[in-house]
């Protein structure tokens, strides 16, 4: 069962049913050629809606396929009437005529264009007005906000109002990916840390970028808007029902747009609470742990982590990269370079430097705007000290918060 | 309908050098469209084998034959192979050829400038397939990866590829807008005597209307994809939000440009319609001046609605509302074409050969991409529509069911006209029958494929979009194997087969079926008076 609803189980039967006795005759070969996922179903329209915005939605697309069908059907049955009565070789004589004559065939040949013009403009026109004042009204009775910030290739999160941050990857195993080993069920819908978000609050979603531009897309929610570097951009969700919905990056943004999905864990209110509670409590942790010193062996096993998560994809997990777009760390000059000039002060150009500012028209990124101190001295340790660079020094996380 | 007084005199003396030298040099209209077409068809091979990798990627979940990188640049190669150097340049062997025999011409009105036009084609195919080559010798990261649209900041991030795409792109502008000036000449000077504009065959019309439109946008994208090198080498912000640039405005200018374009593929095949649909239901076009004035509605319309290609990038409401309606408004002008079409056929004596086969298939088939393109304006439905599947399977039945296979339809059509020869009727329907059935087995899937949210460019995906993108490789490959059937079936054309007259459809009606079949090197020495 590939779906990422949350259908009840008698629905899902009765959909399996209905899909099962269509499948063999749709695709025998893919089927038999593809044993593995042969029994996944079939999907013919939408997910199911969370959110009003998806039901309008799935409303008007239902509306006007029926509409579109009708019309294709209609057309293209009096021209396949006219390819089988006009034809030459039942003795069809042709007609001369090149426009309509008279005012009857006027009026036939004009119908056709009204019809359209009372379709465009008004049966679907005026719902299309107001579904699209709906969705754009994003600040009206809003109980919360999300900020969502677009990264190769991650999703970062933010709650301004509780201060909850923290970044979300695809935790999809790259042997899955490689067919190394079995895909799992959500194989490239997994993340290690999904959003969570109250059901039944307005959340206004406010969107940006520090890279390239990407797109925030979850299909059941019937909301996609760009992340744009530079500007923010809004929408908004009110999720009706909890579960967990699983969405993707939908704008080309570079060599894993493939591999940075969304998921979002909606819960009914109670739980979200204590989830933030929980979220809070585990920041001031971390928090506190800037002010102590720690050990380079700490700095190392932390910063690995931070590294497979943040770095491994371009930097590559043997900090080979992929040159000449992602500079190989193992033995590059910039990391092997000094750590931090005599007054305790950033190098231009220098590891640290690069690490917490980026460098402008690159993928690389200014980490210090995502990364917590602990996680930036970690990482710059740990890359100081891995892929055959022996520096032999480290960097403590309350010298990074000096450094800010 | 018109009628001339007809001149087809032998010309022994032809003057051009023999070998490799005639085709440098030439300057006669009918050598330069047969170097267009030619160039096209090799050109559609070259995109379809990268799209066929592409989608051999994609036939199962998880990467087996390539790395997500290079899947980046395939896809947008392809595009721009496809668009630029296969469904342009077809068009202009079109014009090349058929618009002088249509007019009473000689020759086009510039043919200096026409050799120059299509020898700019070879160089820009080379520079934006180059870098492929390059990265195999180490050199550079390949080719373009960032889609056929070039946005930014994704394109100032790229390798080198970017660059040499940009400067394919401002090669293959030069090229275009050198052939549209030439198109725009000779229709408004060479007509034959008495060949008033409302006379004009409708061909001419469409690729009119394509040439001004050709005109007016060219130099937006060619001015974009400049700001774009700049901003990657001399310093510039134009599309840098950290310099007080914006990335959205490389989307805005890009798409004031590619809304166009897709009219621009499109309108030379709609002028080339009411000339097949009229020769084989052997009755003259409908409505004349409702399809001209249509085209020109067409023109106008499509460099007003380019935003209807980024709603979700997120813009005021009432431009939302704008370009929705504005969008929704070429269904209009759209629909009267279908009508005349429709019209043109009813009541006529019907016969179904390969070009009456391929402009029925087109009619169909544009038809699903017309009436899935009036749902995608509505932005509502567009927010899950848009960066999906359902997106792609939208455009290709538009430009691979409406410009291929229009085109396709020309070329059965004036085949025989060109070579003097008849080409083989049994592989031709074979081959529409192929085409169109793998081509709906490639692309209906995909429709689907985005509905249930498989977002578009990505080189892997999850197990649910499988079947359906399993059946959707299978449908491709099929559609790829069927054009060999399509080259064969021309190369056996060219190199023989049964002699065809002047008329070579006995409801064929218009100048070009006045001079001998294949026409004299020089088209009409002496212009023929229309009355």
């Amino acid at each position: 069962m590939a779906s990422c609803t949350l259908e009840t189980q008698a629905a899902k039967d009765a959909k399996a049913n209905s899909v099962s006795r269509l499948l063999p005759r749709l695709s025998p070969l893919p089927a038999l050629l593809l044993p593995a996922v042969a029994s996944a179903e079939y999907k013919f329209n939408f997910p199911e809606p969370v959110t009003p915005i998806a039901r309008e939605t799935l409303h008007i697309h239902n509306e006007f396929m029926l509409i579109i069908t009708i019309l294709f059907v209609v057309v293209f049955a009096i021209m396949i009437y006219s390819m089988i009565r006009h034809r030459k070789s039942s003795g069809h004589a042709p007609a001369k005529f090149t426009g309509p004559t008279g005012a009857l065939q006027w009026f036939w040949a004009l119908i056709p264009f009204a019809i359209l013009l009372f379709i465009d403009f008004v049966l679907m026109g005026i719902p299309a007005v107001q579904a699209i004042i709906n969705m754009e009204d994003t600040q009206t009775k809003a109980d919360m906000v999300l900020k969502v910030t677009g990264m190769q290739w991650k999703w970062q999160y933010e709650y301004p109002e509780s201060g909850i941050k923290f970044i979300s990857t695809l935790a999809t195993p790259r042997d899955q990916i490689s067919n190394a080993e079995a895909k799992g069920e959500h194989y490239l819908l997994e993340v290690d840390k999904p959003v969570v978000l109250p059901v039944g609050k307005k959340v206004r979603v406010l969107l940006t970028s520090t890279d390239v531009i990407h797109t925030w897309w979850v299909p059941q929610f019937g909301v996609k808007r760009d992340a744009i570097p530079g500007f923010l951009r809004e929408t908004w969700v009110l999720i009706e029902k909890p579960g967990i919905y699983r969405g993707q990056c939908a704008e080309l943004c570079g060599k894993d747009h493939g591999f940075m999905p969304v998921v979002v864990h909606a819960v009914p209110e109670p739980e979200y609470l204590a989830w933030v509670e929980a979220q809070k409590a585990e920041a001031k942790a971390a928090a506190g742990g800037a002010d102590r010193t720690w050990s380079k062996d700490e700095l190392v096993t932390e910063g690995k982590a931070v590294y497979e998560k943040v770095c491994a994809a371009c930097h590559q997990p043997d900090g080979k990269g992929l040159p000449p777009a992602f500079p190989a760390l193992a033995g590059s000059k910039i990391v092997n370079g000094p750590l931090l000039d005599m007054n305790g002060k950033v190098i231009k150009d220098s590891h640290v430097d690069r690490v917490l500012h980026g460098k402008a028209g690159t993928a690389m990124q200014a980490f210090s705007a995502s990364l917590s101190d602990v996680e930036l001295a970690a990482v710059i340790t740990y890359e100081r000290n891995s892929f055959g660079n022996q520096m032999g020094d480290m960097i403590q996380p309350a010298q990074i918060k000096s450094l800010r | 309908m018109i009628t001339a007084t007809t001149h087809a005199a032998e010309h022994p003396a032809e003057h051009y050098p023999g070998g490799l030298m005639r085709w440098l040099t030439t300057t006669n209209h009918k050598d330069i469209g047969t170097m267009y077409l030619t160039f096209s068809l090799i050109m559609f091979f070259v995109g379809g084998l990268m799209i066929l990798a592409v989608r051999a990627e994609l036939f199962q979940p998880g990467l087996q034959l390539m790395k997500p990188e290079f899947f980046n640049q395939l896809i947008g190669v392809h595009a721009l192979v496809m668009i630029f150097a296969a469904l342009m340049p077809a068009a202009t062997g079109f014009a090349n050829w058929m618009l002088p025999l249509m007019i009473g011409a000689p020759d086009m009105a510039l043919p200096r400038l026409n050799n120059w036009g299509f020898w700019l084609l070879p160089p820009a195919a080379i520079l934006l397939t180059l870098p492929f080559t390059l990265a195999l010798f180490g050199i550079g990261d390949g080719a373009l990866a960032t889609g056929w649209t070039f946005y930014a900041p994704l394109s100032v991030q790229g390798g080198m590829g970017v660059d040499f795409a940009i400067l394919a792109v401002h090669i293959l502008g030069i090229s275009s807008i050198m052939g549209s000036i030439n198109i725009i000449v000779t229709i408004f000077n060479m007509r034959a005597p008495g060949m008033t504009m409302m006379k004009l065959p409708l061909f001419a019309w469409g690729w009119l209307i394509t040439a001004f439109l050709l005109i007016a946008t060219l130099p937006v994208l060619a001015g974009a994809v400049t700001m774009l090198l700049t901003d990657r080498h001399f310093g510039t912000h134009f599309f840098d939000a950290a310099g007080g640039g914006d990335p959205i405005l490389f989307q805005h200018l890009f798409w004031f440009f590619g809304h166009p374009e897709v009219y621009i593929l499109l309108l030379p095949v709609w002028g080339l319609m009411p000339h097949v649909l009229s020769t084989f239901s052997r009755k003259p076009a409908y409505g004349y001046k409702a399809q001209v004035y249509s085209f020109i509605a067409i023109g106008l319309l499509s460099v007003v609605v380019w935003a209807h290609h980024f709603f979700t990038a997120g813009m005021p409401v009432p431009a939302l509302i704008y370009f929705m309606f504005s969008t929704m408004a070429i269904s209009l002008p759209l629909a009267v074409l279908f009508f005349c079409w429709i019209a043109t056929m009813w009541k006529g004596a019907m016969t179904f050969e390969t070009p009456m086969l391929f402009a029925v298939g087109f009619i169909v088939l544009f038809g699903i991409a017309g009436l899935t393109g009036l749902i995608l304006a509505d932005v509502a439905a567009d927010a899950q529509y848009h960066h999906s599947y359902f997106v792609v399977a939208h455009f290709h039945y538009a430009l691979f069911a409406g410009g291929i296979m229009g085109v396709m339809t020309g070329v059965y059509y004036w085949l025989p006209k060109w070579t003097g020869h008849m080409y083989s009727e049994k592989l031709g329907k074979l081959h529409f029958w192929l085409t169109v059935f793998s081509f709906n087995l490639t692309f209906i899937p995909q429709f689907f494929l985005g509905l249930a949210g498989m977002p578009r460019r990505i080189p892997d995906y999850a197990l649910q979009f499988a079947e359906f993108n399993a059946i959707s490789t299978l449908g491709a490959f099929v559609l790829g194997i069927s054009q060999l059937l399509f080259a064969w079936n021309i190369w056996c054309c060219v190199r023989g087969g049964p002699k065809v007259e002047s008329r070579v459809w006995e409801g064929a009606e218009g100048l070009e079926w006045e001079l001998s079949s294949p026409p004299p090197h020089h088209s009409w020495e002496i212009q023929p008076v229309i009355k």
